[in-house]
Parts: structure tokens; C-alpha cells; sequence
């Protein structure tokens, strides 16, 4: 149990107890570390969710780093980045830290995800986690976007022409919506400079304050487990669930062992394939932005691409634009969606298991076809996948009420 | 015991509510008269607005087939010096176009005609794709694989695959709705476009 338990009853004039007298220090950390009692039987998905906080520190620390060497000018942009790679002490590594985490962010993130859409964690009385958790997912987008366009490359500049234009597709107040994002006829200083205050100050603190509530949502209800059964169902004389552990030090111990082992490929990511392989830094990118030339293959980085692969496959532009809106959108209703009452995959039927099987394959095939060229023949393909994509969240909520479901058992197994 | 069970007698909790009521909507008024100046902010700045000059074109060294790039308010103009080949084709490609006549499409009154032209030889169009922004390529040469094998040259946009005609009109089912845009032009002479600017009444145009 925890070690400040027994240090509630401290005798006044301790530290402790002056602190504790003065701010609810020791009861917030027995609801939330202490005494949160999570299920006893996590597994390797379940790592993915403390790995985002980890990320996210990461992205604050190394983000705040680059602030003080980065000019959020269009004129200065570019070579700044240069100088941090090139003449800042240890700028290559704290450069190279923020891009490689970007993309192990959205790693972690789609894998958490995964892990919610497997066991069922969207489910009542969860939702509001799974709601607060897709606003995160929706700022973290628009975090990495606006990012994106600080280092003023070809993609940098050309990618946030292309998004920014999507707001163009809106009827009627479209073109002027865009124009507004923009502050400029066209992608300028002017955009460059807003998307660095909304990268460095704004999104980051709307990102910490969904992340407290979804933590504070998820521990009001009590965590999902692999059986997708609820502990709080049998408790001992003491009213403790009977499969719960204490999060610390059980959980606390093992989410750091899967922080060691999750930054053991980022470090070699970082230091001997930062740009993975133009998946996390485009090619393109290493020149500086020209407006009067998009480069020959213009693609956003990886973990849009399965959106921008909707986009492109809808031959029209504002219908395109609200299927690639509709695509994250529809994430949001999945508690409403999913009528099945078993949670977890290891207790659903066939339907379930075929048709979540197909959304993922969809969406990595979106993922690969986002990055290639539009050709024909692609798009036809991407046409198909689009359509499978969507079909999971139109199935689902007719075949999930009847399914044909195995017995869930009354404890985790 | 606390003041309000103290004074409960005089407790007047309809005129409360209707305070309470009031300062809120003063000051959700307040708020909205606030966010004014926060959300106009983003409006492109003065100096953005005037740096919309018109630019000027040499296209004395131009060959025929040839494409000449001029930036006019950050934005790409191309001039195509279209070949008479070129121009033949052009009508035949009526079928396969969303907008032939660039009814929906945005250009100069003077240049609403089958080859969205001042003068045939010459288009001038700006650079930016109607779906997303981008600047399509130059792709003059007939039957590319990458573009289709009844391609007759034209533009192709390579960020989502739309297609133009060498009047910069967009073929059917493609992402881009609209023709490429016109800006306004006129010849100040034989050798020289002016790019941004209207003709003046009776002017070369």
C-alpha cells in the first residue's frame, strides 16, 4: 500500500502534515496513485496510455528547447531550424527528439486507440473518457499540422496550403474562413507566426487540460481490463475491488519498465534514422519553402495519411472534405454505435471481430495510399477502402445488436 | 449560523434571480463586444491588403509551347505560348469538361471565351489549383502514362490528381470544381503583359 497512507495521522508540525493541513496533497494522491485500484490482469496494450504522457513531456521539454533558438519569421524560419541542427549545442538531438516524437506520438495514440475499439473501453459508462480522449486526438492533429508548417519547408508550406484550403470548401463562407486562418492572400509570415503561438502556447494548454480530464474521467469510472468485465462489481470486507491493484506501485513499476523499453527504439529512431525514412521528416522538406512550386509528389507525413487518403479519393471537393471531417467524426458516436453490451473482443462474435479486423487493414491501406501518388488505379483502390472504412461504423450498429456473443465471465480470468 | 439564515426574512430571491440574470447577459454582451477585436485580429493585416501590385511580363523570348512562371501577389501566373496545334485541339475537348464555357468559373469578362484568352497565342492563368491550392504542373506533352493515354497536354495537378486543358478548364471527375482561375491582364505591348490589372477602356485588350 502506499507509503503516505500511514503518514495521514502525522502529528502536527511534521512537513508533511503543515503541507497536508494546507492542501489536499495526501488524498489526492490515494485517489489518483495510491489507492487507485486498477485491474489486476493489463496487458502490453495497456502500456500505451502512460507512453502518451510520457511523449507528451517529451514534446514539452524538447518544445520549449526549441523555442529558444527558433525565429518565427517566414525570412528566418528555414535557417533557423539549419542553426539549431548545425550550431546549437546538442540542437541536432533536441530537433531531432520533437520531430522523432511527433510521430511516436500518434504511434502511441493509435495503438491506445486500437486497444479502446479491442476491449470495448467507449463503452458505458466510459464514454466521456472516449469523448475526451478524441478531442485530445483532434488537438493533437492540429498540434502536429500547425507544427509542421514551422520549419518552413516545401512540405512544410505546401502541406498547410492544401489543409488550410479545405476550409476553402465549406459553402459560402468558405473562402473567406480560410482567408482568416491564413491572415494573407496566401500561406505568409503572417500565417507562419499564428501557428507558432497557437504550437507553443495555446493548443499545448487546451492538450493539458483534456489530458487531466481524461485521467480524472477515467478515474472516476474505473479502468477497462482485457475481459472488459468491471472489478468494482466484487469488493473484499475493506470494499477494495477484489481484481484491483493499487495503481502505485504495481502499475507505477510496470508502465516505467514499458518507458525503458519504449525508449530504446526511440533513442535509435533518434540517432540513427531520424528521418525515418522521409516518413518523419519529408524530403521535400529540407528545402525551403517556394510559393510558386509544389513539389512533384506532395504528401502530409504518415499519420494523416490515412485522411488525406479519403480526401483524395471523393471526386469532389467538398464532399471529399466531409468525408475525411466524417472519418474522425464518426469516432466520436462509436459508444452509440456499438450496441453490443459485451465489451471486450474475446467474449464477441464473428461480425464484430470480422468487421473491426477490416477497419484496421483499411485503415493502414489508407495509410500506405495516402502516401503515394494519385494515380488511377489508386484511387480506385483508395475508393474501395474508403468505403470499407465507412462501412464498419454502418454495419456495426445493426449487427451488434444481435450478436452472437460467448459468456463473459463474472471476473477477470 | 450563517448571514443568510440570519436575514432570511429578508431574502428577496426573485430579485435576485432576475440581478443575477441581468449582469449575466450585460456581461455575455460585454464578452461578445470583447472577442471583436480577438477574432478580426486574424483578418489579413493592412499591409497584407496593399501588396496586391500589378506585375509586369516579358514575353518577347517566349517560344511557342513554351510556359513562363510570374509570381503576382505570392501567388504562381502562368503564360503558356500555346501552339496553333495546341489551340486545334482545344474544342474537341468540350465533352470531357465540367465547366467549357467557364460559366462557374472565375476569370475576366474579356476572357469568358473558348480559350479563355486576351489573345489566343497566349493564356495567362494563375498557378493554383481550384481544389486545394496547389501548382499544378505543366504537362504539354501528348498520351503521358502517369496521366492518362488520351492525355492532350495541359496541367496536371500532382497532390490530387486533377486535370486542366491548355484554357486551364478542369476535366470531369477530378477533385479541383472549377477552371482555373484568370487574373485580370492586358498587353501593354507586343512584348509585354501587364498582370493584375484590367485593360483601360479602349486599351489593347
Amino acid at each position: 500500500m502506499s507509503d503516505l497512507k500511514s503518514e495521514q495521522n502525522k502529528a502536527p508540525g511534521s512537513v508533511l502534515g503543515w503541507l497536508d493541513a494546507r492542501y489536499p496533497l495526501i488524498s489526492t494522491w490515494n485517489e489518483h496513485v495510491g489507492e487507485y485500484y486498477a485491474p489486476k490482469n493489463f496487458n502490453f496494450w495497456y502500456f500505451f496510455g502512460s507512453l502518451a504522457l510520457l511523449v507528451l513531456v517529451n514534446q514539452f521539454v524538447t518544445g520549449i528547447w526549441l523555442t529558444m533558438s527558433y525565429k518565427p519569421s517566414a525570412a528566418e524560419a528555414f535557417n533557423s531550424v539549419e542553426y539549431i541542427m548545425r550550431d546549437v549545442e546538442w540542437g541536432w538531438l533536441i530537433r531531432y527528439m520533437h520531430s522523432t516524437g511527433a510521430s511516436a506520438f500518434f504511434i502511441v495514440i493509435y495503438l491506445h486507440m486500437t486497444r479502446g475499439l479491442l476491449y470495448g473501453s467507449y463503452k458505458q459508462p466510459r464514454e466521456l473518457v472516449w469523448i475526451i480522449g478524441m478531442l485530445l486526438f483532434l488537438v493533437l492533429m492540429a498540434e502536429a499540422f500547425m507544427g509542421y508548417l514551422l520549419p518552413w519547408g516545401q512540405m512544410s508550406y505546401w502541406g498547410a496550403q492544401v489543409i488550410i484550403s479545405l476550409f476553402g470548401a465549406i459553402p459560402f463562407v468558405g473562402p473567406d474562413l480560410a482567408l482568416w486562418v491564413r491572415g494573407d492572400f496566401i500561406i505568409s509570415d503572417a500565417t507562419l507566426n499564428r501557428f507558432f503561438a497557437l504550437h507553443v502556447i495555446a493548443l499545448p494548454l487546451v492538450l493539458l487540460i483534456l489530458v487531466f480530464m481524461h485521467i480524472v474521467a477515467l478515474h472516476k469510472v474505473g479502468s477497462n481490463n482485457p475481459d472488459g468485465v468491471e472489478i468494482k462489481k466484487f469488493k473484499n470486507a475493506q470494499g477494495l475491488p477484489i481484481d484491483g491493484i493499487p495503481f502505485h506501485p504495481y502499475y507505477s513499476v510496470k508502465d516505467s519498465m514499458g518507458a525503458v523499453f519504449f525508449a530504446i527504439p526511440f533513442a535509435l529512431i533518434v540517432f540513427y534514422w531520424p528521418e525515418g525514412g522521409g516518413f518523419f521528416i519529408e524530403p521535400p522538406n529540407f528545402e525551403p519553402a517556394n510559393p510558386l512550386k509544389t513539389p512533384e509528389h506532395i504528401a502530409p507525413v504518415w499519420y494523416f495519411t490515412p485522411f488525406y487518403a479519403i480526401l483524395r479519393a471523393v471526386p469532389d471537393k467538398f464532399l471529399g472534405v466531409v468525408a475525411m471531417g466524417g472519418a474522425i467524426m464518426v469516432l466520436f458516436a462509436m459508444p452509440w454505435l456499438d450496441r453490443c453490451k459485451v465489451k471486450s473482443i474475446r467474449y464477441r462474435g464473428a461480425s464484430f471481430k470480422i468487421l473491426l479486423t477490416v477497419f484496421l487493414i483499411s485503415f493502414v491501406v489508407l495509410g500506405y495510399l495516402g502516401t503515394q501518388p494519385a494515380t488511377p488505379e489508386l484511387t480506385k483502390l483508395a475508393q474501395i477502402f474508403t468505403a470499407l472504412y465507412f462501412m464498419f461504423f454502418l454495419v456495426l450498429p445493426f449487427t451488434s445488436v444481435n450478436e452472437k456473443t460467448k459468456p463473459v465471465p463474472e471476473r477477470v480470468s | 449560523m450563517s448571514i443568510e439564515q440570519e436575514n432570511k426574512t429578508e431574502v428577496n430571491l426573485q430579485r435576485r434571480k432576475i440581478l443575477t440574470g441581468a449582469t449575466g447577459v450585460v456581461g455575455a454582451a460585454g464578452a461578445t463586444f470583447l472577442a471583436v477585436p480577438f477574432v478580426s485580429s486574424w483578418q489579413p493585416s493592412e499591409k497584407a491588403k496593399a501588396a496586391g501590385a500589378p506585375v509586369n511580363a516579358d514575353i518577347s523570348q517566349m517560344q511557342p509551347g513554351q510556359m513562363l512562371t510570374v509570381a503576382w501577389r505570392g501567388k504562381p501566373v502562368w503564360i503558356v505560348r500555346r501552339t496553333p496545334d495546341m489551340l486545334k485541339t482545344l474544342p474537341t475537348l468540350d465533352g470531357q469538361l465540367r465547366d467549357p464555357e467557364s460559366a462557374e468559373s472565375i476569370q475576366p469578362s474579356y476572357c469568358q471565351n473558348e480559350l479563355r484568352a486576351v489573345k489566343d497565342e497566349y493564356l495567362v492563368v494563375v498557378g493554383v489549383c481550384t481544389h486545394l491550392g496547389c501548382a499544378p504542373l505543366y504537362r504539354p506533352a501528348i498520351g503521358s502514362p502517369d496521366v492518362g493515354t488520351d492525355w492532350q497536354g495541359g496541367f496536371f495537378c500532382p497532390c490530387h490528381g486533377s486535370r486542366f486543358d491548355l484554357a486551364g478548364r478542369v476535366f470531369q471527375s477530378v477533385p479541383a470544381p472549377t477552371n482555373l482561375e484568370i487574373p485580370p491582364y492586358h498587353f501593354v505591348s507586343e512584348q509585354e503583359i501587364r498582370i493584375g490589372e484590367d485593360p483601360k477602356e479602349g486599351g489593347t485588350a
